[in-house]
């Protein structure tokens, strides 16, 4: 370890995270719970899902600035792996609401009755368990993202090739979610949960449980990153994000490691879903929106592509800007993002955390967009 | 791909190239080359631009696929078979006519990255530098003289150490066989030297080819030299003995 990585490491921006993804985890439910209501310092339930909502988001920046900022993989599905994990928790959440659904049927979630189903499909088997249901809301996106990566890596797909693929994929997925015969709620998706674990999802108590738990992941995640980009393999991956032919001519198997590190970030990709599902009380296929892994790409760039630190900024940020327009101007919302990733792009090519680090770690000097993608033209050619 | 045997010649030579054919829509790079180094060996290859060198180093490091022809290496292997990590696994280390660092590493990092150990993707995340592998790359540092550079980011240095660092990055993947593409190109008449220097000393325990312009330096190198035009081979032997050659002459001049 050089003394340079050792800094890295230990000290600077990941310390300041750390902590305050500490602080917020006790500052927020305890301004929720033990200030009385008519407190100036109490924070509303609303305020608490709202701040965890941003973590979720976090949590899915951090997942997609893994591969895009490290080994320059452009990402635009990962809403699709953040969809299929908050699918695997909705699941979940269904079968706790038992034979309190609308239909009273103990063995069918509402939208199966509805449907005249008599059984419940096969792939629901298990999802009334709820550690069954976490390992689905990782597994699920992680072979997804094995088996299309795989292909696509193998075929040596790079560059906006393979970037116009996930968008494909994601779009793909979207359609299949919407059809009420997948079994999987249609374009209503799943909502009316009733409670987790036992817990009502309505309950200050839980709500705030939940947050601290979405805290939890998000640094977990963010040190599982960490672990990975400081390892010898981040190295790798930063040296094929920026000679991938020349790292195939050292010896290195350049799709296994793509391979590795993508269904890596569909994981916690998936992850970041599953903690979202029942803090905004539903699921649908509109997750699975292009748009949601545009604005996640987006939020990478603007807090700062290829730091660990900014992706999770970016989220937060991103997410923070989109609840102000949302609530305001809803129709400048769309306007707002294009206008962010245009100036950051032009004024702030090592986004919001360039302002604050004047060497930029391991993400030093990266090629702009423009050059991003005619570089990938150049050695997607066979 | 024809999945060939490679069977039935018998060779005492480390890489043995015949009638290599590639076409690039019609136009023969390579032309039925031959090719023939024993271990052991340093090679020259000269000739004029778009003789077919850096596409003789394609096809040996497994960059392209030979329309036709075998290419063997160590006597067993048929490299036209393999991808390019496969085959720079098995002793082929190659350095390329422009010179391609890792830029956002620094020095070091570029040479412990490419330092011979098991490349399976968990054991490179588990990896650990061990004492051997430090004193190794202060070897490599000492031996390219870029020892008091090694933290510093590799595009923050001068060209001709960028090439020296990646002669280093080649020397840290212990090769058998080292593919050295016009590694003078742009250096200064003492880096020049300089480089000759290292390749003679590398070559003292690897076999080396080297592709080259500068005439000086090949002579410099003082070894057997072969001369490529249009895809194949136009003359072999010393550097006199070819410039005496009357096609070299009217190849080189005539252009
Ligand atoms: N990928 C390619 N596609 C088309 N033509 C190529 C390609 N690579 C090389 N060539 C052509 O093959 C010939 C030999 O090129 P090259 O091996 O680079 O020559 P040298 O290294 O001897 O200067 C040149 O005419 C070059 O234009
Ligand atoms: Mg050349």
């Amino acid at each position: 370890m050089t003394p340079a990585v050792r800094t890295a490491l230990f000290g600077g921006a990941s310390i300041w995270l750390l902590g305050l993804i500490a602080a917020l985890a006790v500052i927020v439910p305890a301004m929720n719970l033990l200030m009385p209501p008519d407190s100036a310092f109490h924070l509303s339930a609303f305020a608490v899902t709202l701040i965890g909502k941003y973590l979720c988001y976090a949590l899915l920046a951090l997942s997609v600035d893994l591969i895009w900022g490290y080994c320059g993989i452009l990402s635009l599905c990962h809403g699709a792996f953040f969809g299929l994990g908050g699918y695997a928790m909705g699941m979940y959440l269904m079968r706790e609401i038992g034979d309190r659904g609308v239909y009273g049927n103990p063995d069918l979630p509402d939208f199966m009755v509805f449907l005249n189903w008599k059984e419940l499909p096969w792939y629901w088997y298990g999802f009334d368990n709820f550690g069954f249901a976490m390992l689905m809301a990782v597994v699920a996106p992680g072979l997804l993202a094995l088996v299309f990566g795989a292909l696509a890596f193998r075929s040596r797909v790079t560059g906006v090739y393979f970037s116009i693929i996930t968008q494909a994929l994601t779009f793909a997925l979207m359609l299949a979610f919407f059809r009420n015969d997948m079994g999987f709620g249609g374009n209503n998706g799943m909502t009316d949960f009733k409670d987790i674990l036992g817990f009502s999802v309505q309950s200050d108590g839980t709500r705030c449980a939940i947050f601290v738990i979405t805290a939890i992941m998000l640094a977990a995640g963010f040190l599982v990153c960490r672990a990975v980009v400081h390892s010898k393999l981040g190295k790798i991956l930063i040296s094929i994000r920026d000679a991938e032919s020349r790292t195939r001519f050292v010896g290195y198997r350049v799709e296994h490691y793509k391979l590795f590190v993508w269904v890596l970030s569909a994981c916690i990709a998936g992850v970041a879903g599953a903690l979202y599902v029942p803090q905004v009380g539903i699921i649908n296929p509109s997750e699975f929106e292009p748009a949601n892994s545009i604005e996640a790409v987006i939020a990478v760039a603007v807090g700062g592509r290829g730091t660990l630190v900014g992706g999770i900024i970016g989220g937060v940020l991103v997410n923070a800007v989109k609840t102000f327009f949302t609530g305001t101007l809803p129709d400048f919302w769309l306007f707002a993002l294009g206008a962010m990733f245009i100036l950051v792009t032009l004024f702030l090519p090592k986004g919001v955390i360039g302002l604050f680090k004047k060497t930029g770690g391991i993400g030093v000097k990266l090629p702009g967009l423009g050059k991003l993608a005619s570089g990938a033209a150049k050695e997607a050619k066979p | 791909m024809s999945p060939e045997p490679i069977g039935g010649v018998e060779t005492s030579a480390i890489l043995y190239l015949d009638g290599v054919t590639v076409s690039f829509d019609g136009f023969k790079a390579l032309n039925a080359l031959s090719l023939v180094i024993e271990p052991g060996e340093m090679r020259a290859i000269i000739g004029p631009n778009g003789a077919g060198k850096t596409t003789m180093m394609d096809v040996i490091t497994g960059k392209t696929r030979p329309q036709h022809g075998q290419v063997q290496f160590a006597g067993k292997h048929d490299l036209t078979q393999l991808d390019e990590a496969m085959i720079a696994n098995l002793g082929i280390g190659r350095k390329f006519q422009k010179p391609t660092v890792f830029e956002n590493h620094t020095v070091e990092d570029n040479l412990y990255i490419a330092l011979k150990e098991d490349r399976t993707v968990f054991s490179v995340l588990f990896a650990k530098r061990s004492p051997a592998q430090a004193k190794r790359l202060d070897e490599l540092l000492e031996i390219t003289r870029l020892g008091p550079h090694r933290d510093i980011l590799a595009a923050k240095l001068s060209h001709g150490q960028k090439q020296w660092l990646e002669i280093g990055m080649l020397l840290a993947q212990d090769p058998q066989i080292l593919l050295v593409d016009e590694p003078v190109a742009g250096m200064t008449d003492a880096e020049t030297a300089e480089t000759a220097r290292l390749l003679r000393e590398i070559n003292k325990t690897r076999t080396v080819i080297v592709v080259e312009h500068d005439m000086t330096f090949v002579r410099d190198l003082g070894v057997k030299v072969t001369v490529l035009h249009e895809g194949s081979v136009l003359a072999e032997g010393s550097l006199d003995h070819v410039s005496a050659d009357n096609r070299v002459i009217e190849v080189y001049l005539g252009r």
